[in-house]
């Protein structure tokens, strides 16, 4: 008889893995894990002509993974969902396993064994994934496996975002660029995967007892294995990576196979060499019908060119500039005519002073006594560095430098979109002045190293990719979304047989589409405007370019030297401001260029800021890393006030009187909704002598402790950080924990209706079905209405029948309540009001930064009022100028009370010449989505800029800090 | 109480549909439960309107959508909104003698401003096209639009009528011998009670109507054996509308499913309760609970006829009970949590456990605030009420791939037949 053997083919978004089976036993004889680099069907016949090669029989073959569905059902071969497959196999090998984790290409799973059978697969907005890892190593610019070895080394870690890359991002860009050690970096990635792990994919459920370890990133980060360890509290044996951690899935459908019907090899190859490609995929147009038409675009491109100088034979004064970019840097000299003598445009490699060092010391080569910096300006995200560490005269804001830079090719230029390698920005220019900024948000981000990272995965450099696009006959349509979703949308094109031409052109289309429709808002091109003028790294590729025209329906000025407008700007403004001598090093100083980096933490208060400090010697060094100017020296005297510290006080100190001889202690969470009415809530309890105890401030560790019992990742930060201050309080040991559901919020008068937003409305169920020490004796949350004081009244007295309260006694304190709540409200309008009279008298702008009540906790907004006042502004909230305006009509229904307050304050801002808005909006609040369209309306109606900064767990001000510079300078 | 403004002060005014546009404007809805829409339509154009139920599903729906609406919005808005600018710009219709029709329910979840959003998004090229706000409660006022009792009443019955014929359909088609003849047998009923709404004969009758579906069902030829049964809750729109779904239901029968898929009248009763229930809770009675507890004592009478109806008569399985769903809900969260389908999702996964269908496809839109709450968030809970509970949460969106959302839901089903086969081991 022939020997039949089981065959799994588990095929994932990135490798295909096989392994072979002997029937009886179980025992492997033959395994295989193999990247495919998209091309699934020739990855899949290769493996298995070897399988069927090497082994003489029939064969019983399964198929699983993502990626393995759709050439299953073509090929009509057997198919085992990925998780369970993984199911089987743990039963079969570890049968004792409480709990297995696997972290795949574009795939985690989680599966829980024992005390309740589940298996989750995370969301379709997750990172900590393969893909993810994949990506943080490209941003350090190191091979997956060498991250491994730089996180062995480290010393420290930082806080990542670890939802999606892009927030990621955000986060690990700066700290390169401010000189933290990559080897620190990369084990902050592998703990963000591993929190990511905990928060997202286990939603509420602890991961605790045997552990099984698998998947391509657990079985080679040796790294991830040690944080996942540490992060679990997993005693030794406890943790298993099994030896087959790659091709477990692959196992698990090989034991599937066992019921699929026997085959020969040959036949098996051969339904999947006739199986079909899928027509699912959606073409758009073709950007150039032939090389024709793609000749004149490009002559026609080529005439937005700068003056260009032979620098050998110039001499005189030049200028310099210098663009700090994320990821590159970019330099230019320009003559007194602003002729272009020399440029550079480099790979930064996450250490962009050294590389601008070194340059600088290349182009003194070539000055020689010739020629003379006379002035020098810098921009971009390593401003602040490039300035510091290499004495440069001048910062300047990067869209001021845009926008100079632009002028010079058209100077009658009203719409600027710049697209760089991680941020898009676009303004509109009116009467000579920025009018309008537009800054991708972290979720939109479909920026140029996007194209570029998907270029090297697929094996070509961005040149060589980008042209292939230029005349694919069906460009595929891809989402408009943010890179996650792009990514797995091209991963489908891919499985369904796209060619790479398709998916470049596809690419570069929806990178515009994103710009235009998600970051822009434009309902149609022509909002954007008649000169417009497009530069940034991205728009060297012509497709990209074409499609910007062909969405746009005309063309558009694109420089000759488009990736270098920054520096130029910069170089142009260096010149504008030119004294006639700059300060920046002489050669001679720059050969003895050397700088120290040291972290350290600010104690200037409570929030322990994590301090990078660079000392250049000769007593000049640059301290970043910090919120407030206090970690630059500065004393509380010399700092502005702001309204957003005196409100965070005013409410705890609300909670300092205490009943002596208290009958009961009540705990009340700081988070969301008490973040305005703990003062009515500590009022009533003091009345009926019973002692309140607030959970602790939050903070980032803080939240951490609460992460395992989130349900839903994509909820926003302040709900999430209401687990945390639940825990907190039950640590405490209160009696019990108090925290009203609340459907309306207090009536204001001056809105339609007066709801909380859902998540506002009923958090509390949410805590009390996934916090497990939570039950009803323990946790108290009764529906009330805040606007019915005898409903209220009911309610405290159902909420503790224990203590028999009487209707009068609870009547006198639920007034007392309403009293401490308008008295609290009135402090903050009369601060409010004192602040901006002090504002006015020192001869200061005014940001009112609306945000929710909640967002006045310190971890939720980051300090972003501490960069408002460094940047010379008083800022104050929304609820202290509120009251000063009725609303506008709207065009939206005007139905929640925090958000009518903010209507309320873009109206009054509009009134007020030394006022501007800011709005803050938390990553995820759906109602944002709503008002934030229409503050914008109100604002620009009212001939003020819109500026919406969002904020989530991320905690880099980067980028936040580029927008109100903009805003400033556009004031 | 303040009391309710007759129009918000602080909106902007909106062009109102009038007498003179009944005439000769064609009304479009948009798509979102195609069995009911079969009827309802039929009961608008016998009060004299005409009617036109939109169907447009290409891709040029989610591009317009995307263009028109914030990023950040539900989809529903996103889908509803691109299909009927799809429409207008597609030149089938006379854009100046077009009007949109749109549900809006009030309430504290932002889909109470779809019909906002879409007034924004017709702004710049239909300035002109008469957004018609279809509310039991009338938020809106338009003079050539008006409820009256028959149509109340008509729209009613059309529900009634439309769930069963969905609930039917799902019991029959997923083992029909003869492909398609359940599909046909449906729209021959819709065909009939259409002629009846439109001919006011015979329409309310309902004893005759449901013993004739019943039959016309029973008649169809099912193979033996009995499918998994998979429940489908989640967000109203994307629980019913294929567009959003991606067709869910006909996915779920191709895998060798049955799905189950909660009325569009337990929705209803839902809204209604929660008006009875803001009164209890915040102790106060006004004109809206007491109108709304009449409402809901009408219907739910219906309800339960036509449950009884279909239990006695036939050997299928009605929908839900409305008063078993309440009940189900006290056990897993209160009843004040009435934004979005707020307690209505958890009632529903609870009942349909309970009644046999331990499978559930939780269907939202990607980000949805409530489903924070009601789905994901009491999970847990109903894990532990109901160990063999095996929930899907699916998210939808218009850029997550299919095939990330059907390999989950395969993950799922893979557990029934896992769940299936450990049983009997159990018992032994």
């Amino acid at each position: 008889m022939e020997t039949v053997y089981l065959v799994g083919v588990d095929v994932g978004s990135t490798t295909v893995k096989t392994v072979v089976l002997d029937e009886p036993s179980h025992t492997v004889l033959y395994r295989e894990y193999k990247r495919h680099f998209s091309k699934v069907k020739e990855a899949v016949l290769e493996q298995l002509l070897a399988v069927f090669g090497k082994f003489d029989g029939t064969f019983k073959v399964s198929l699983t993974g993502s990626a393995g569905l759709g050439l299953s059902n073509r090929a009509g071969l057997g198919f085992v969902q990925e998780v369970f497959a993984a199911s089987l196999a743990v039963k079969d090998l570890y049968p004792d396993t409480d709990c297995a984790i696997e972290l795949g290409g574009e795939d985690a799973k989680i599966l829980f064994l024992t005390g309740g059978v589940e298996q989750r697969m995370n969301g379709s907005c997750a990172g900590g994934t393969g893909a993810f890892i994949d990506q943080m190593a490209t941003l350090l610019k190191v091979e997956p496996s060498e991250l491994d070895a730089l996180a062995k080394k480290a010393k420290t870690k930082y806080p990542i975002a670890s939802r999606c890359g892009v927030f990621a991002k955000s986060d690990i860009q700066p700290l390169l660029n401010q000189g933290a050690a990559r080897e620190d970096v990369a084990l902050s990635i592998f703990q963000a995967v591993v929190d990511q792990t905990v928060a997202g994919l286990a939603q509420g459920r602890r991961i605790k007892g045997n552990v099984l370890f698998l998947g391509g990133p657990l079985h080679f980060f040796e790294s991830l294995q040690r944080v996942f360890v540490e992060t679990l509290a997993l005693a030794p044996g406890q943790a298993v990576f099994p030896e087959l951690a790659t091709c477990f899935m692959a196992y698990g459908s090989a034991l599937y196979a066992k019921d699929q019907p026997t085959a020969a090899g040959a036949s098996i190859i051969q339904r999947i060499e006739n199986a079909p490609y899928s027509d699912e995929i959606l073409c758009g147009p073709q950007l150039f019908k032939d090389e024709a038409e793609y000749r004149a675009f490009v002559s026609a491109h080529a005439r937005a060119d700068v003056a260009r100088r032979e620098i050998a034979a110039y001499a005189g004064n030049a200028y310099l500039g210098v663009d700090a970019g994320s990821t590159t840097t970019k330099l230019t000299l320009i003559d007194g005519d602003g002729a272009l003598l020399y440029s550079y445009y480099t790979d930064n490699c996450g250490k962009p002073l050294d590389e601008t060092a070194a340059q600088l010391a290349h182009l003194y080569g070539l000055l020689g006594d010739r020629v003379r910096i006379a002035g020098a300006a810098v921009t971009g995200y390593g401003e602040e560095l490039i300035k510091a560490g290499l004495r440069l005269d001048h910062g300047v804001v990067e869209t001021v430098a845009h926008f100079k830079a632009a002028s010079a090719f058209c100077p009658e230029v009203d719409f600027i979109m710049d697209i760089g390698g991680q941020d898009i920005k676009c303004f509109k220019i009116k009467n000579g002045a920025i009018d309008n900024i537009m800054l991708n948000e972290a979720c939109s981000s479909g920026c140029g190293s996007f194209i570029q990272t998907f270029a090297n995965a697929m094996g070509y450099d961005i040149a060589a990719f980008s042209k292939l696009g230029l005349f694919a006959e069906h460009p595929v349509e891809l989402g408009s979304r943010c890179t996650v979703f792009m990514n797995s949308s091209v991963k489908q094109a891919q499985k369904e047989g796209a060619t790479v031409a398709d998916i470049s052109a596809g690419l570069s289309a929806s990178v515009i589409k994103n710009a235009i429709y998600k970051v822009i808002r434009a309902a149609s091109p022509e909002d954007l405007g008649e000169n417009v003028v497009v530069q940034g790294g991205t728009f060297y590729n012509d497709a990209v370019l074409r499609a910007f025209e062909m969405e746009l329906g005309r063309s558009v000025i694109r420089p000759v030297i488009s990736g270098l407008m920054g520096a130029y700007g910069a170089a142009l403004y260096a010149k504008e401001k030119s004294t006639g001598v700059s300060r920046i090093l002489t050669a001679a100083e720059l050969k003895d260029f050397s700088y120290k980096s040291k972290f350290t933490h600010c104690n200037g208060c409570t929030a322990n800021c994590s301090l990078t400090v660079l000392n250049f010697g000769e007593g000049r060094r640059l301290i970043s890393g910090n919120r407030c100017e206090r970690g630059q020296g500065k004393t509380r005297e010399e700092i502005l006030p702001d309204l957003y510290e005196f409100k965070y006080d005013l409410l705890l100190s609300s909670v300092l009187d205490q009943p002596e001889k208290p009958r009961l202690t009540v705990g009340l969470p700081l988070a969301l909704g008490f973040y305005e009415q703990l003062p009515f809530w500590h009022a009533v309890f003091y009345h009926l002598n019973i002692q309140t105890v607030l959970s602790a401030e939050s903070n980032r560790a803080f939240y951490v402790k609460g992460q395992h019992t989130i349900p839903s990742d994509t909820v926003c930060y302040p709900a999430k950080l209401a687990h945390a201050h639940i825990l907190d309080l039950l640590d405490k040991g209160v009696d019990v924990i108090f925290y009203p559901s609340q459907t309306y919020n207090l009536d204001e008068g001056e809105s339609d209706n007066h709801y909380n937003c859902p998540v506002v409305a009923y958090y509390p169920e949410t805590l009390a079905a996934n916090i497990e020490p939570l039950n009803k004796d323990n946790f108290v949350y009764p529906y009330l209405d805040l606007n019915r004081r005898s409903n209220v009244i009911h309610r405290i007295r159902d909420s503790f029948p224990a203590l028999r309260l009487t209707k009068k006694e609870v009547g006198a304190a639920v007034d007392a309540g309403y009293a401490a709540y308008g008295l609290y409200l009135k402090r903050v309008r009369d601060k409010g009001a004192a602040l901006i009279e002090f504002a006015r008298k020192a001869g200061k702008k005014i940001a009112v930064i609306a945000g929710r009540p909640d967002h006045i906790d310190p971890e939720i907004n980051h300090g972003i009022q501490k960069l408002v006042a460094s940047l010379g502004m008083v800022a104050v909230s929304e609820d202290a100028v509120s009251h000063l305006a009725s609303p506008p009509p709207l065009e939206v229904l005007n139905q929640w009370t925090y958000h009518a307050r903010l209507y309320r304050a873009a109206q009054y801002v509009t009134t007020q010449d030394d006022m501007a808005l800011i709005q803050l909006v938390s990553f995820g609040c759906g109602i944002d989505a709503v008002t934030s369209d229409e503050t914008r309306r109100i604002l620009e109606a009212g001939g003020k800029l819109y500026t919406q900064l969002k904020i989530d767990e991320i905690n880099n001000l980067g980028a936040v800090k580029i927008r109100l510079r903009s805003l400033i300078a556009a004031l | 109480m303040k009391k309710k403004r007759e129009t918000p002060k602080t909106e902007l005014p909106y062009i109102e549909f009038t007498a003179e546009m009944k005439r000769d404007y064609t009304i479009l809805i948009p798509d979102m439960l195609p069995d009911h829409f079969k009827i309802l339509v039929e009961i608008f154009k016998a009060e004299g309107y005409k009617m036109a139920h939109l169907t447009n599903d290409s891709r040029a729906v989610v591009d317009e959508g995307l263009k028109s609406v914030h990023n950040d919005t539900c989809y529903p808005a996103l889908l509803v909104i691109g299909q009927f600018l799809e429409a207008l710009k597609s030149g089938r219709y006379d854009v100046d003698k077009t009007a949109l029709m749109i549900t809006q329910t009030g309430g504290g979840c932002r889909a109470s401003n779809y019909i906002h959003l879409l007034r924004k998004a017709l702004k710049k090229d239909f300035p002109n096209v008469p957004v018609i706000s279809l509310s039991f409660t009338g938020i809106e006022r338009h003079s050539g639009f008006t409820m009256n009792l028959r149509l109340i009443l008509n729209l009613i019955f059309g529900m009634l009528y439309g769930d069963l014929l969905m609930t039917l359909k799902n019991q029959c088609k997923p083992y029909e011998v003869n492909p398609g003849q359940t599909d046909r047998v449906l729209d021959e009923m819709a065909g009939i009670l259409s002629k009846m709404a439109a001919e006011r004969r015979g329409f309310f009758r309902t004893g005759k109507n449901y013993k004739r579906i019943l039959d016309a069902f029973s008649a169809i030829p099912v193979k033996a054996g009995e499918k998994p049964r998979v429940g489908i809750v989640g967000e109203i729109y994307v629980k019913y509308s294929p567009l959003a779904n991606n067709r869910l239901e006909e996915f779920l029968i191709a895998e060798g499913c049955e799905p189950v898929v909660p009325g569009l009248l337990d929705f209803i009763l839902y809204c209604l309760v929660n008006m009875i229930n803001d009164g209890k809770i915040y102790d106060f009675s006004d004109k809206t609970t007491r109108f709304a507890g009449f409402g809901y004592w009408v219907m739910y009478r219906q309800q339960k006829k036509m449950n009884r109806f279909i239990r006695k008569k036939s050997r299928f399985m009605p929908g839900h009970d409305f008063e078993e769903l309440r009940a189900e809900a006290d056990k897993l969260i209160h009843q004040g949590v009435k934004m979005g389908e707020g307690w209505l999702i958890p009632a529903e996964m609870g009942e349909l456990i309970k009644t046999g269908t331990n499978n559930i496809v939780t269907a939202q839109p990607f980000g949805c605030l409530p489903n924070h709450i009601v789905a994901k968030g009491v999970n847990r809970r109903i894990k532990e009420a109901y160990p063999e509970a095996n929930i899907v949460a699916v998210d939808y969106d218009p850029s997550s791939t299919r095939v990330n959302q059907e390999n989950r839901i395969k993950l799922m089903i893979a557990n029934i037949a896992a769940a299936a086969a450990e049983r009997p081991a159990e018992r032994g």
